[in-house]
């Protein structure tokens, strides 16, 4: 259940960027995460409006893009699909594999609304 | 300057780094969501390394017996290594006193209400602590097998407890933290023989099924039962963390995606 003090760490982030580029808010934060990540997608939806409330990014939009969880055989070369608790090869059932996605937690893309964009409009 | 907070770019550059569209500029990030923490767990690593200590990051449920096993650890190396703890718990200085008891230097982090150690309360610990005088620094971490899998501290090994108690299906619980494990110490083993429901066999299943090539033992620490083989597995990374200080390397204890052979040829 750490999903608010990450969240917040979040914002933080986001915000930097947002000061940095000068933009007047956030539209939208765009984020990869994955099933081995120890991060719950949903948990991180209900912190996100109480992490940055009051923020930059108080209006903008949480959008997370789920990573699916694959691994790659190191016997037998194959790559397959894998759930959390089971993550053989799909192809030989051999346990050496490595995980080739699905331990994702990144910020991918911050959308901001800008000074100069505005002045455009 | 870096490519992940925009500080890279310059008014000179800025109309190629990002595309405006009716008035919302995109700006790619690429970063980790625990970016800062993950910082301090390698600056607290150099840290480590520097003074040429293994740093053991302990984790499990609580009550698996993490600072029974520090105990009975202390007296078995009390002439060949130099001990130290960290202790984690959300409130009491117990098992600090536990440990400082047999005469090694322990610094309780109560965190109050969170569930895991993060990098900076290790670092603000470190402070606490005479690392110069170590050979092994241990983190006990806060008893959960959720949140701590999460967050690097800067250790170089992870070591999970599984108590037979706890049932032998734990990892495919946790997939996460089992996953993390470069050693999975199984302990109470001297209540197997009343427990007819906990297999080493399944336990080591789901192990394997997380992928894990992590090495299992099974012992007691508070009988003192195959104790030694654990104090083997703690020598042997003593050293071999010393080779790779000699060499100018560190290690981390989670797999890099490309480390996995010579991670392998260590076991």
């Amino acid at each position: 259940m750490h999903e608010l003090s990450i969240c917040q760490s979040l914002v933080d982030q986001v915000e930097q960027i947002a000061l940095s580029h000068g933009a007047k808010s956030v539209a939208s934060v765009n984020l990869k995460i994955g099933p081995l990540s120890g991060i719950e997608p949903t948990l991180m939806q209900h912190a996100y409006p109480y992490a940055s409330a009051g923020t930059l990014a108080a209006e903008s939009t949480l959008v997370i893009e789920l990573a699916p969880l694959i691994v790659r055989c190191e016997i037998c070369g194959a790559e397959t699909e894998a759930q959390p608790n089971c993550l053989v090869c799909g192809v030989c059932g051999d346990y050496h594999t490595k995980l080739v996605s699905g331990d994702e937690m990144t910020l991918m893309r911050v959308e901001l609304i800008t000074l100069e964009a505005r002045n455009d409009v | 300057m870096c490519n992940t907070c925009g500080c890279n770019i310059t008014r000179g550059n800025q109309s190629f780094a990002h595309k405006v569209v009716n008035g919302t500029t995109a700006v790619a990030v690429l970063d980790n969501l625990l970016a800062k923490n993950n910082d301090q767990a390698t600056h607290n690593r150099q840290h480590f390394d520097k003074h040429r200590l293994l740093v053991i990051n302990l984790m499990s449920s609580p009550g698996s017996g993490k600072t029974a096993l520090l105990e009975a650890t202390i007296d078995a190396f009390r002439n060949e290594y130099r001990i130290g703890v960290i202790e984690g718990d959300l409130e009491t200085e117990n098992d600090a006193e536990r440990i400082r008891i047999k005469g090694v230097p322990a610094y309780q982090i109560t965190t109050g209400t969170a569930c895991h150690l993060d990098a900076h309360m290790v670092h603000d610990a470190l402070h606490q602590f005479p690392l110069e005088t170590l050979d092994l620094l241990f983190i006990e971490n806060v008893g959960n097998l959720v949140c701590p899998a999460s967050f690097d501290l800067g250790q170089h090994r992870n070591v999970i407890l599984l108590s037979v108690t706890e049932g032998d299906d734990k990892p495919a619980k946790y997939p996460v933290m089992f996953r993390a494990a470069n050693l999975l110490l199984v302990t109470k083993s001297d209540l197997l023989p009343v427990l007819d429901d906990f297999s080493l066999e399944r336990a080591e299943l789901n192990l394997r099924k997380l992928s894990s090539i992590a090495p299992i033992k099974l012992l007691s620490a508070r009988r003192n039962l195959n104790l030694q083989a654990w104090l083997d597995w703690l020598s042997s990374e003593l050293a071999q963390q010393r080779e790779r200080i000699r060499r100018g390397e560190t290690v981390w204890p989670q797999l890099e995606p490309d480390s996995v052979h010579s991670h392998v040829e260590t076991i």
